[in-house]
C-alpha cells in the first residue's frame, strides 16, 4: 500500500500564507522548534504572554497528539491575541478563563496551570470548567485552528486536495493488501 | 439562453435548482414550456470547487440562520445547523454522494404494512412502486446510474473492501459498490470517476451527476429555461381567486423583485419549502399557502442516521476515492423481529481529517478522542441510513423571533427521535461494529448523526386533502397551480437515499404540468 510520508516538510507557499495571515507572535512560532515554554509569546499585543503560553498548554491538553511539536499548538492559539486586541469581551473571556484555571491549580497543586506536572492533573482541572464559555470557545476553535492547518495533515496520514494530482485512481484508492 | 421579463405571466416559476427544481426546469424546457428557476445561491461551476472541506463548506453550504429543538442529538451538537445542504446552483446535487436506490414496494404503503405505530403519523403514498417504475427507469437513464442500463459498477476502494470483507464474514450477501449516479465509464459528455475523494465538495471531474452541469445547461440550451442565481424567494403571491400568480424575491443586489407566474413550483428542500409556504400567509390563507390541512411543515423526516467508524492495526486510507463507495443492503427489508419496523442501509462513508475531528464525536476531547484521530490512516467508515417514521410534532415552524437578512422569520426545526428510530439505530450500530470487528477492528466508534442531509416530508403527498399538502403529482390540494417538487412531498422516508426518487417525481411532475397547461387546466 502507498503510505504517506509523515516527516515535516517546509512548504514555502503554506509557510508564507501562515506567516502573512497571523500576527507577529505566530510568525515567530511558525519557525519549527519553538516550544511552549520559550519566549514566543512576548510580542503578544493584548493578552499577557503568560496567558498565551498557558493557552497553548491548554490546547495540547485538550487535543494531545504526541507526534505534533509544540509549534502547531502555538500557531493554533496565537490568533486569540489578535481577537482579544479587537474585542475587549474576548480579552476578558481568555484572561478570565486562564486566571480561573491558574487559581484552581494553585489551590490544589500550589502551582499555576502550566506548571502542574501531570497531564491527568491538568485534565482534571479542565473537566471542572468544561461547561464554561471559555472552554467551549477555545475547544471549538481548536477543531479548526489545529486540525485545519494543512501542515499537520501529513502527520495524520491525510493527503488533502487530490484533483490536481488526478485523484486516487492511479494513486492507491484500492491498494489494500492485508484483507484475507 | 432565455431571459424572461418580470411581467411575463406565462412562466412556470421554480424555486430551487437541485434534484427537484433543476430536473423539473429541464424537463419542462424540453417540452417547450418556459420556466425560470429562482436559486438562492450563487453559481459555482466545476472549476470553482475546492478539495478542502472547510473552504468548500464556506463556498457551498446553506449557513443562513436556523433554529432547532427536540431530543435529536443534532439540536445539541449543531443547534443552528440542523441541515447540511447546499446553497448554490445545483442545490444539494452538488454535494450529494450519488447513491441512487429505488424504494421497495412496501415503502410506498407502510401504514398498510406496518399497521398503526404509537406516536407515528403513518400514511400510504398515493402512488405505488408499479406506477413509479417506468419513471424510475427514466431517472436512472438520465442520471447514468451504475448497475442499471448496462452500466458497470464502480471499482471498489479500500474503504469498500474492508466493509465488504466484514460483511461477507457476517453472512451478508447483498454487498456491492452501489447503484451510483457517478460515471464508471464516460457517458453523456462527462468522463469517468477519477476517485478524487471529494464528492461532498462538488465533483471537480463532473463524473457525478448534478443538475448544475447536466439538467440546467441542457434546459438553458433550449431557450426555454432561465436560471437566476442569488435570488432568494421570500413570498408567493396569489390573486383574488386564490391562484398563485407571482413570486417575490430578493435579488443579488438586495433589491425586492416580483416575477409573475402562471404556475409556481416550490423546490427549496424540506426546510425552506414549508418555510416559504408559511411565510406566504395572507388574508385568504392566514395559516400559509396550501395549508388548509394544517400539515405544512409537519411530519418532518431526516432518516434514522448514524455512522460507524473503526480503527484497524493496518492502513485503510478511507479518504482515497469515492466518498460513498459501496453498500450492504441485507438490513434494508422490513422485519419486525429485529425490534423495529422498516430497515436501513449501510453505506461506506469517509470524511477528511478536518471533518472527522468535527463529526466523529462532537464535543469530545482528551486522549480517548485524540488516539482515535491518531488512527485516522487506519480508519474505515460507514454511514447508516434507515427509514424514520413521520410524526406530526416533528415539524418546521417559523421561529417566533429569529429573522433572516431580509427580515423574514427563519425555519425552526423540531425533531424527536421515535422509539422505532432509536431501536433501529442501536441495531445498526451493533451490526456496523460487527462488520468491522469481523475483519479485525481494534476499536469502533458509534458516531452520532450529522446535520441532516436528507430532509423530507414537510409538505407530504396524500390521497385525501385532510392528510397532507399535495396530491400524487405534487400539486397542492388547495391551489391547483402550485406544486411542490422536492423531497418535502415524500409521504414517508423509505430506507434509502432520496435523490433518485426526487428526480423521478420531478420527471413525472413535468409531464403532468405540461399536460395540464396544454389542456388549459392550469
Amino acid at each position: 500500500m502507498r503510505e504517506v510520508d509523515r516527516r515535516s516538510k517546509i512548504d514555502r507557499r503554506n509557510f508564507l500564507k501562515t506567516a502573512a495571515a497571523v500576527p507577529p507572535a505566530a510568525a515567530v512560532a511558525a519557525t519549527t522548534g519553538v516550544s511552549i515554554s520559550d519566549a514566543w509569546a512576548d510580542t503578544a499585543k493584548a493578552l499577557k504572554p503568560e496567558t498565551l503560553k498557558t493557552l497553548a498548554r491548554v490546547a495540547r491538553d485538550v487535543y494531545p497528539h504526541d507526534q505534533l511539536a509544540d509549534h502547531y499548538y502555538i500557531i493554533a492559539v496565537t490568533p486569540w491575541d489578535a481577537k482579544a486586541a479587537a474585542d475587549a469581551n474576548v480579552k476578558a473571556l481568555i484572561e478570565g478563563g486562564i486566571a480561573l484555571l491558574d487559581e484552581n491549580a494553585r489551590a490544589r497543586y500550589k502551582a499555576p496551570y502550566a506548571a502542574v506536572a501531570w497531564e491527568e492533573q491538568r485534565v482534571a482541572l479542565l473537566h471542572e470548567i468544561e461547561q464554561s464559555e471559555f472552554f467551549g470557545k477555545v475547544r471549538g476553535d481548536l477543531l479548526v485552528s489545529l486540525y485545519n492547518n494543512h501542515d499537520v495533515w501529513p502527520k495524520f496520514g491525510y493527503e488533502g486536495s487530490s484533483s490536481e494530482r488526478g485523484g486516487y485512481i492511479n494513486r492507491g484508492f484500492d491498494d489494500i493488501n492485508w484483507l484475507s | 439562453m432565455a431571459k424572461f421579463d418580470l411581467n411575463d405571466d406565462g412562466l412556470v416559476v421554480i424555486i430551487g435548482s437541485g434534484a427537484g427544481g433543476g430536473t423539473l426546469g429541464n424537463e419542462l424546457a424540453q417540452k417547450g414550456v418556459k420556466a425560470v428557476i429562482l436559486e438562492a445561491g450563487d453559481r459555482h461551476e466545476l472549476q470553482d470547487f475546492v478539495n478542502d472541506e472547510w473552504n468548500s463548506f464556506t463556498q457551498l453550504a446553506w449557513t443562513d440562520m436556523r433554529t432547532t429543538s427536540g431530543s435529536w442529538l443534532v439540536a445539541r451538537d449543531f443547534p443552528n445547523l440542523p441541515a447540511w445542504i447546499v446553497k448554490s446552483v445545483g442545490g444539494s446535487t452538488v454535494h450529494w454522494a450519488g447513491a441512487s436506490l429505488r424504494f421497495d414496494d412496501h415503502e410506498f404503503k407502510i401504514k398498510t404494512v406496518y399497521g398503526d405505530i404509537g406516536g407515528a403519523n403513518l400514511l400510504d403514498w398515493p402512488i405505488t412502486l408499479a406506477e413509479m417504475e417506468p419513471w424510475y427507469a427514466k431517472a436512472e437513464f438520465k442520471m447514468g446510474t451504475t448497475r442499471t442500463n448496462g452500466i458497470p459498477g464502480l471499482p471498489g476502494s479500500n474503504n469498500f473492501k474492508v466493509m465488504e470483507a466484514g460483511a461477507r464474514k457476517l453472512g451478508y450477501t447483498q454487498v456491492h459498490t452501489g447503484r451510483m449516479s457517478i460515471n464508471s465509464q464516460p457517458r453523456d459528455g462527462r468522463g469517468s470517476c477519477q476517485q478524487i475523494g471529494f464528492c461532498f465538495q462538488g465533483c471537480k471531474s463532473g463524473a457525478k451527476w448534478s443538475t448544475l452541469y447536466t439538467e440546467i445547461p441542457k434546459g438553458e440550451a433550449t431557450g426555454n429555461l432561465e436560471v437566476r442565481p442569488k435570488s432568494m424567494a421570500v413570498r408567493i403571491e396569489h390573486d383574488a381567486a386564490g391562484k398563485v400568480n407571482g413570486v417575490v424575491y430578493v435579488d443579488g443586489d438586495g433589491k425586492m423583485q416580483k416575477q409573475k407566474a402562471r404556475v409556481v413550483a416550490v423546490a427549496g428542500n424540506s426546510l425552506e419549502s414549508p418555510r416559504l409556504l408559511l411565510n406566504s400567509h395572507s388574508g385568504m390563507f392566514p395559516n400559509g399557502l396550501a395549508n388548509s390541512s394544517g400539515q405544512v411543515g409537519r411530519n418532518y423526516m431526516r432518516h434514522m442516521t448514524g455512522s460507524v467508524y473503526a480503527v484497524f492495526d493496518k492502513p485503510v486510507h478511507m479518504y482515497r476515492g469515492t466518498t460513498m463507495a459501496g453498500i450492504i443492503m441485507d438490513e434494508a427489508h422490513h422485519d419486525p423481529k429485529r425490534g423495529f419496523s422498516g430497515g436501513y442501509e449501510m453505506e461506506t462513508l469517509s470524511l477528511g481529517l478536518p471533518f472527522i475531528v468535527a463529526f466523529l464525536n462532537p464535543g469530545a476531547w482528551g486522549r480517548s478522542f485524540t488516539t482515535a484521530i491518531d488512527g485516522y490512516p487506519n480508519m474505515a467508515g460507514m454511514w447508516l441510513v434507515g427509514e424514520d417514521l413521520p410524526q406530526e410534532t416533528n415539524r418546521v415552524t417559523l421561529d417566533p423571533s429569529a429573522k433572516d437578512a431580509n427580515g423574514m422569520p427563519v425555519a425552526s426545526v423540531h425533531y424527536d427521535d421515535h422509539p422505532n428510530d432509536v431501536a433501529m439505530r442501536n441495531h445498526a450500530y451493533r451490526q456496523g461494529s460487527a462488520v468491522y470487528e469481523a475483519v479485525g477492528a481494534t476499536r469502533t466508534f458509534p458516531t452520532p448523526p450529522y446535520p441532516s442531509t436528507h430532509n423530507l416530508g414537510t409538505n407530504r403527498m396524500s390521497e385525501k386533502p385532510r392528510d397532507g399538502v399535495v396530491n400524487k403529482y405534487g400539486q397542492a390540494h388547495d391551489i391547483k397551480n402550485l406544486f411542490v417538487s422536492d423531497g418535502s412531498q415524500f409521504t414517508t422516508s423509505a430506507a434509502c437515499n432520496p435523490t433518485l426518487t426526487i428526480v423521478t417525481l420531478a420527471i413525472r411532475q413535468a409531464d403532468h404540468i405540461a399536460g395540464a397547461m396544454q389542456r388549459g387546466e392550469i
